[in-house]
C-alpha cells in the first residue's frame, strides 16, 4: 500500500511539471529581474555586472515632477471606476429585476455583456469615432449649428472620459453576481411585504437592497486590490500627448519610461513599487473578505 | 405574482423599460456603427456624416481587404495563437488543478505548490523584467513568446481546482478500486464531469489570446509578425506618442483616417468573437460564480 501511495506522488509531481515550469520561465524568473531596481542597470553589462546603487532610483522617481501627477491620476482614474462600477452595475440589476416580461429580460440581459468581450483596441475604434474631431457627436452637434470640438485631447474631460466608457463598457458584465444574487432572494418576502401594504420602491429599498448588501460589500472589499490599476489597455488605446497631465497613469508611464526611453532600471524600480503596494492590498483585501464574508479563492 | 396596478408603478414600468432599452440599445451600437461604417460609401464615412445607420451601400472597402495581405498574415497570426496559446495552456492548468485539488494527505506538496501558483497570481516584476527575461530566452518574433509570454492564467486554475475539489469523491475511489492510475482517472473520470468548467476555461483563454495586443506590440519589432489586435491598434487608434504634436495635428491625423476600411477590418476582427458569443454567454455565467465559490 505505501510503496503505492509514493507512486502516485510521483504521477502527481509530473502533473504539476508543465504548469510549473510555465510559470517558472514567465513569472518566477522575472521577478529576480527585480534587483536591476536598485542598480543602474545598463544592457551591455547584464544584471550580475551592473553597478549597484542602492535606493537611488527610487529617490530620482519621486524628484520626477511626473511621478506626483501619474499617481494621482491613477488614484482618481481607479477610485472613479471602482466606485461607478459597483453603483451603475447595482442600478442595472435592480432596474433589470423589476421587469415582468421574461423574454425582454432575457434579451437585455444577452445584449449588455457584449462590450466586455471586445477587445479596447475595437473599443478605442468606436470611442475615437463616437468623440473623435469628426465623429458622432461632433456631427450631431453640427445640426444643432456647434462648433466641433476635440474631446480627446482636451485634458480637462479625458478621465471621466475614461471612466465613463469603462463603465458602458463593463456594468452589463459586472451586473451579472448582482443578478446571479437576486435568484436567490427568498420570493416570499416580496409577497409579505406586498400583503403589508409595501409598494414597489419599498420593497426594492427594504428587501432587495439589504438582500444584496454581502455582495456590494464583498465586491468593494474585493476592487481594493485594483486601486494602483486604472486600466492599461484602455488609456494606452485612447490617450495622447496632449492629454498627459491628466491622462497618464503608472501603468502608460512606466511603459514609457521602460520601452521608449529605455530607462530600465528607473521603470523596474516603479513597476516594483506597484507590484509592491498592489500585492500588500490584494492581501489585505482577500483577509478582509475571508474574515468578515467567509469568502476564500483557495 | 403581487399585485402592482397602481398608477405610479406603470409609470415606473414605462420608464424602467425605456432606460433598459436606452442601455440595452447603447451596447448594440457598437457592433452596429462599426458595420454601418463599414458598408457605406467612403465619401460620407470619411467625412463622418455615418451617425446611427449606414449612408450609402457600398462593399468597396470588403473588396479591398480581399486582396490585402497583411491583413490576413495578421489574421492568421491570430489564429495560430489562439489554438496553441489556448490549447497549451488548456492542458498545462488541467494538469495542475488536479493534484492541487487533491488534500494534503493526498498530495503531500500540495501547500507549498499552492503558495507558488497564488503568489504568481498576486506578485509580478513588472514590465520590464519581464521583457528583458522574455528577449533573452530569445523568443521575440516568434509565435512563441505570443503563447507562452503572457504566463500561465492562474485565475483559472483556480477555477478549475475547486471545481475538480467538488466533484463527489466516490467516483474516483470506485475507480481506485478498479485499478485505474492517475492519469487514467484525471482524463477518463474528472475531465469528462467537469466540462462546464473546461468550456467556461476554454473560452476565457481563446477571447484572451484573441484580444491581446499589447505583447504582440512589444514583442514583435515588425509589423508583418504582429497579431490582428496590434495590426489594427496601428492601424486605428495608434497616436505618435511625439509630445510636440498639437491640437492642430491632432485633427489632421483624425481626417486622415480610411474610416469605412478601418471599421471593415474592425469589423472582421470582431466577428469570431460574436461567434462564439452564444457559448461565451451559456457558460461564463458559471465561470464567475465559481470565481466566487464559498466553502
Amino acid at each position: 500500500m505505501k510503496t503505492k501511495k509514493t507512486g502516485i506522488q510521483k504521477h502527481y509531481y509530473l502533473m504539476m511539471l508543465p504548469g510549473m515550469l510555465w510559470l517558472l520561465l514567465f513569472s518566477i524568473v522575472p521577478m529576480f529581474g527585480i534587483i536591476m531596481a536598485f542598480q543602474d542597470y545598463n544592457p551591455g553589462q547584464g544584471i550580475l555586472h551592473s553597478q549597484w546603487i542602492g535606493l537611488e532610483n527610487f529617490r530620482y522617481l519621486f524628484q520626477l515632477d511626473d511621478s506626483k501627477q501619474v499617481i494621482i491620476n491613477t488614484l482618481i482614474i481607479s477610485i472613479g471606476k471602482i466606485v461607478l462600477n459597483l453603483i451603475v452595475p447595482l442600478a442595472f440589476a435592480l432596474l433589470l429585476n423589476e421587469v415582468r416580461n421574461l423574454r425582454y429580460k432575457k434579451f437585455v440581459q444577452t445584449v449588455v455583456f457584449i462590450p466586455h468581450f471586445l477587445s479596447w483596441v475595437i473599443m478605442a475604434s468606436i470611442v475615437i469615432g463616437i468623440f473623435g474631431y469628426n465623429g458622432v457627436v461632433n456631427t450631431i452637434a453640427g445640426w444643432f449649428g456647434a462648433q466641433p470640438q476635440l474631446f480627446m485631447a482636451d485634458s480637462s474631460i479625458f478621465r471621466e472620459l475614461l471612466v465613463g466608457t469603462e463603465v458602458w463598457k463593463e456594468f452589463g458584465y459586472n451586473a451579472v453576481i448582482f443578478l446571479a444574487a437576486l435568484t436567490s432572494v427568498n420570493p416570499n418576502l416580496y409577497e409579505a411585504a406586498a400583503i403589508d401594504g409595501a409598494n414597489r420602491w419599498q420593497s426594492m429599498w427594504h428587501i432587495t437592497l439589504p438582500e444584496l448588501t454581502p455582495t456590494i460589500v464583498l465586491l468593494g472589499v474585493l476592487s481594493l486590490g485594483n486601486v494602483l490599476n486604472a486600466g492599461f489597455d484602455q488609456v494606452y488605446n485612447l490617450y495622447n500627448p496632449l492629454v498627459y497631465s491628466t491622462a497618464d497613469i503608472l501603468d502608460t508611464w512606466i511603459y514609457r519610461l521602460g520601452l521608449q526611453n529605455l530607462q530600465f532600471s528607473l521603470a523596474t524600480a516603479a513597476g516594483l513599487l506597484k507590484s509592491a503596494v498592489s500585492f500588500i492590498l490584494i492581501t489585505v483585501s482577500y483577509v478582509l473578505a475571508y474574515k468578515f464574508a467567509d469568502y476564500r479563492i483557495f | 405574482m403581487v399585485q402592482n396596478k397602481t398608477l405610479g408603478s406603470r409609470i415606473f414600468d414605462i420608464v424602467n423599460t425605456i432606460i433598459l432599452t436606452i442601455l440595452t440599445l447603447s451596447c448594440l451600437y457598437p457592433l452596429w456603427y462599426t458595420f454601418s461604417l463599414s458598408i457605406s460609401v467612403k465619401s460620407a464615412a470619411n467625412a463622418g456624416l455615418v451617425t446611427f445607420y449606414p449612408i450609402g451601400f457600398s462593399l468597396a472597402s470588403y473588396r479591398e481587404i480581399m486582396s490585402d495581405i497583411k491583413f490576413f498574415n495578421s489574421f492568421w497570426i491570430s489564429i495560430q495563437r489562439v489554438v496553441l496559446g489556448t490549447g497549451l495552456s488548456l492542458i498545462a492548468m488541467i494538469m495542475m488543478a488536479y493534484p492541487l485539488s487533491k488534500s494534503k494527505q493526498e498530495f503531500k506538496a500540495r501547500d507549498i505548490f499552492m503558495w507558488i501558483v497564488i503568489f504568481c497570481m498576486l506578485f509580478n516584476g513588472g514590465l520590464i523584467p519581464w521583457y528583458l527575461t522574455v528577449k533573452s530566452y530569445h523568443l521575440l518574433d516568434t509565435i512563441w513568446a505570443l503563447v507562452l509570454a503572457g504566463g500561465l492564467p492562474v485565475f483559472n486554475v483556480i477555477l478549475l481546482m475547486n471545481f475538480f475539489r467538488n466533484l463527489p469523491a466516490d467516483i474516483e475511489e470506485a475507480a481506485v478500486i478498479d485499478g485505474a492510475g492517475p492519469w487514467r482517472i484525471l482524463f477518463g473520470i474528472v475531465v469528462p464531469c467537469s466540462l462546464p468548467v473546461i468550456a467556461t476555461v476554454t473560452l476565457f483563454t481563446g477571447v484572451y489570446h484573441w484580444n491581446e495586443f499589447f505583447n504582440g506590440l512589444i514583442l514583435m519589432s515588425d509589423a508583418s509578425k504582429y497579431p490582428l489586435q496590434t495590426y489594427i491598434q496601428q492601424l486605428v487608434v495608434s497616436i505618435p506618442s511625439d509630445t510636440t504634436l498639437t491640437p492642430d495635428q491632432y485633427k489632421r491625423l483624425s481626417e486622415l483616417s480610411n474610416k469605412s476600411l478601418n471599421a471593415a477590418k474592425v469589423f472582421i476582427a470582431i466577428t469570431p468573437v460574436l461567434i462564439v458569443y452564444p457559448f461565451l454567454q451559456k457558460y461564463f455565467v458559471t465561470g464567475i460564480m465559481l470565481g466566487a465559490v464559498k466553502e
